[in-house]
């Protein structure tokens, strides 16, 4: 993936003046570039940069209000993904448009087909299937349900269901959010191979690393404009930082300091899993005063029940759980809270935020019980609505009014609401769980710089995280989660990033015994 | 023992059969609509539909297969109706479907009586006759209850194949359980998710209409009120009941038929002892059994009841 080569080569899509508005929003605003022949786009922003709109479009999900699509000199017509494809368009979307219940190969061939033949053709999909995965490394088996595959071979999947239409020009939407470390690496060996044999992809992404690894020429949105273009070999990840949120971003410095006594003691703790996540299996982990451990691991592994475990929505089925020495009976979201549990949801909408109600309310969501907030029964608005303010004004929430509903706010202050309700008081505990989901790179770093500021208070805190850069930047020690089960911890620096994958993919430790974080 | 006895009855599985085929007519119609993700609850207001436009047709003049043909279009047409408001349109289709049931129920009554002013019992027409396949009608027992039937029982029996068949071996079948599996999919294939749902429903209420005037056209020679009398019901738990596969639909819809032709014959037997509404209940609450028993571990389709809109947010 050579920057030079793209130069003199054919030009295979245009983009000109796209504009799309939802609303009063504009998701795209005059947007232009174009991508030539065997080149890698790297389409960098923020979440909520238009990046993900602007793709939609191209594909034909979307109607853009101004401006055009041109692929191979050709016009395409708007709002018409067989078009698209017919133009040589494939898209693997970031939520992957699979069927759960039908197999490989009836997802990729759909379509492809004459609609009302009398029969689908199997052979003839099945031959094609198999010298594509044999030509480009994509092993996947042709008969197997979708809903047996791994994330990885899902996006084999949906690679095949380009390349099966002859693609010229791929499009990959945040394709590394859902990887393993050793399936990224498997996913840009492919990509160099897709490049060698001529088409050109845009990559979508707001990893500063990734960019610079894949790309040829990054293109970057901010706020739906383009905010500026650089070839990948002149500029750096602190350019790009720059050129995403418009200002210098300072990334919050980790001090060593030595971490104090031991106050959430989980020993040996079996639990249910929590939707379609992995069971807790046997795990033991200990959290000590001043100490941040970081949590890494692949969604769905046993995260969501080790949350629910600390906040106190989850009773363990076998195993013990110490609070400052002393083992707690009559495990509850309110005996957590008792215990100076501070939690910051996974999903700040469905548990964290009660949409529809105000500020007021939701900051005194989890204390409007305590004498502070009421006196014989009746609530005491005077105070709370007092204390939403103080959480407004020290945390910076933008918003009107402590009386305006949450779901109005943006993701990054309702997550300052939510940090300014767990750390209310000082909690002993701290389980910030995807602290950082889907904000853009200011917020990232203030709900960083105030994690790591409770951990100079002495707080002990939690840190789980799909993030793995995250969790490398702001952890004292490090666990890695697997189907359940827990390695052991290693201290910061102490392992790399590819043993840390390899212990994320379920390699090695988990074999046999107790899992253990001691 | 009688009770037992009446198991090995040739008029048993004769009328077994017989009930069974108007049942499987609409199963498959739902199970098709609900294969591309529209529940459609209409059924009950279709197949008065049905019933109605088939016998009308035949009773104005018309052939009795144009009198299927009839039905299958009036069926489709309320078809549309309830695809245009669930699919492009995004309406609850638990809130359509009903609404469909009462319009399609109400107007068919309404245009019997502007059509038929002054009838007080109910005109006949000429049916479906049974008509014996030669050689495997005289297979003791069996023969007569499956080849010894009107022409539209072998018809339903084609429906069950030819649904299999399009669901699973062709391109357009492929297409209605993406559609029902994950939407997504389909428009992300290049194909028109509305298209594929709207089509389905079409089909299945066509068919649904059919079940309905299966009644009218082979079983009772003429149209009244009230005659569907809930069977619409019994074929969206019967889908429920056959995991949304039509082979096993049609197990369940003759089981269910067989338990209805038996109470029947059971009241004779035990006549006077048990109150004859315990009977009428029992193939309810065996379906009700039945469905505990199976239905859940079924795998239903994942995009059953969600909306979906091109270019949403």
């Amino acid at each position: 993936m050579d920057a030079s080569q793209g130069g003199g080569a054919e030009t295979v899509l245009r983009l000109a003046g796209i504009t799309k508005r939802f609303g009063p929003l504009v998701a795209n605003d005059a947007v232009s570039f174009e991508l030539r022949r065997g080149e890698v786009i790297a389409l960098l922003g923020e979440n909520g940069a238009g990046k993900t709109t602007l793709m939609n479009i191209l594909f034909g999900h979307y109607v853009a209000d101004e401006g055009e699509v041109e692929a191979f000199g050709e016009k395409l017509p708007p709002g018409d993904p067989a078009a698209a494809l017919a133009a040589g368009i494939g898209m693997v979307h970031q939520h992957f448009t699979l069927a759960d219940q039908m197999s490989v190969l009836e997802n990729i061939a759909l379509g492809t087909q004459r609609m009302f033949a009398p029969r689908f053709d199997r052979t003839s999909a099945r031959a094609r299937i198999a010298k594509l995965s044999q030509d480009f490394g994509l092993h996947v088996k042709a008969e197997a349900l979708v809903a047996d595959l791994t994330v990885g071979e899902r996006q084999r999947v949906e690679i095949l269901k380009a390349l099966y239409r002859d693609a010229r020009i791929l499009i990959l939407d945040e394709p590394t959010a859902v990887l393993t470390p050793l399936e990224t690496d498997a996913l840009f060996a492919t990509l160099e191979m897709l490049v060698a044999r001529g088409l050109s992809i845009i990559f979508i992404s707001h990893k500063l690393n990734e960019v610079m690894a894949v790309s040829d020429r990054v293109l970057v949105l901010r706020a739906g404009r383009l905010a500026g273009e650089r070839a990948t070999a002149e500029t750096d990840r602190g350019e790009l930082a720059a050129l995403m949120v418009g200002e210098e971003i300072r990334t919050p410095q980790v001090v060593a300091h030595r971490a104090g006594e031991p106050v959430l003691e989980i020993e040996g703790v079996s639990a249910a899993g929590q939707g379609t996540g992995a069971a807790l299996d046997r795990v033991s982990l200990t959290l000590s005063a001043g100490e941040i451990t970081g949590l890494a691991g692949v969604s769905g592994n046993g995260q969501a029940a080790l949350a629910a475990l600390i906040a106190g929505t989850l009773v363990p089925a076998s195993g013990q759980m110490r609070i400052r020495r002393e083992t707690v009976s009559g495990w509850s979201p309110r005996a957590a809270l008792a215990h100076r549990i501070g939690r910051i949801p996974e999903d700040r909408h469905a548990i964290g935020m009660i949409g529809d109600m105000n500020v007021t309310e939701n900051v005194i969501s989890e204390s409007y019980r305590s004498p502070r907030f009421s006196r014989a029964g009746f609530l005491d608005w005077k105070a709370a609505r007092e204390f939403a303010m103080s959480i407004i004004a020290a945390y910076d929430v933008k918003c009107p009014s402590p009386e305006a509903r949450v779901r109005l706010l943006s993701g990054g202050n309702m997550q300052k609401l939510i940090l300014g309700r767990a750390l209310d008081g000082d909690p002993a505990v701290i389980l910030a769980n995807q602290p950082t989901r889907g904000l853009d790179v200011g917020a990232v770093a203030y709900v960083h710089s105030q994690l790591l500021a409770a951990r100079e208070r002495g707080a002990a805190i939690l840190l789980i995280s799909e993030d793995l850069d995250e969790v490398l930047a702001l952890s004292d020690r490090i666990v890695v989660m697997s189907k359940g089960r827990l390695s052991p911890p290693s201290r910061r620096g102490e392992l790399t990033v590819r043993e840390i994958g390899e212990l994320m993919a379920g390699h090695g430790v988990f074999d046999t015994g107790e899992s253990h974080a001691a | 023992m009688e009770a037992f006895e009446i198991l090995f009855t040739t008029s048993l599985w004769v009328a077994a059969i017989r009930i069974a085929s108007p049942l499987i007519f609409a199963t498959m119609g739902e199970l098709i609509c609900e294969r591309a993700g529209v529940l459609n609850l209409g059924i009950e207001g279709i197949m008065t539909v049905g019933a109605f436009a088939g016998w009308f047709a035949v009773y104005a003049g018309g052939d009795l297969w144009f009198g299927v043909i009839a039905a299958a279009l009036a069926g489709a047409a309320f078809g549309l109706l309830h695809g245009v408001l669930t699919v492009p349109l995004g309406l609850s289709q638990h809130v359509t479907g009903i609404g469909i049931t009462l319009l399609a129920t109400s107007l068919t009554y309404f245009i019997y009586r502007i059509a038929l002013p002054e009838v007080t019992s109910p005109p006949k027409i000429e049916s479906f006759q049974p008509l014996a396949i030669p050689v495997l009608s005289d297979i003791p027992l069996v023969g007569p209850a499956l080849f010894n039937q009107t022409p539209l029982t072998y018809l339903a029996y084609a429906t069950v194949a030819i649904v299999a068949w399009v669901l699973y071996r062709t391109p357009a079948g492929l297409a209605v359980r993406a559609a029902g599996e994950n939407p997504s999919s389909v428009e992300a294939q290049g194909i028109s998710v509305t298209a594929v749902r709207v089509g389905a429903v079409m089909a299945g209420s066509a068919l649904m209409a059919i079940g309905g005037a299966f009644l009218t056209m082979s079983a009772f020679n003429s149209f009244f009120f009230e005659m569907i009398n809930g069977r619409g019901w019994i074929c969206i738990a019967l889908v429920v009941f056959g995991s949304w596969r039509p082979g096993k639909a049609l197990v369940g819809a003759i089981l269910f038929a067989a338990f209805d032709a038996y109470q029947v014959r059971l009241q004779q037997v035990t006549g006077g002892i048990v109150p004859y509404q315990v009977f009428l209940m029992l193939p309810y609450v065996l379906s009700i059994l039945a469905l505990i028993a199976v239905a859940r571990r079924a795998t239903y389709p994942k995009a059953l009841m969600v909306p979906y809109q091109k270019g949403e947010r």
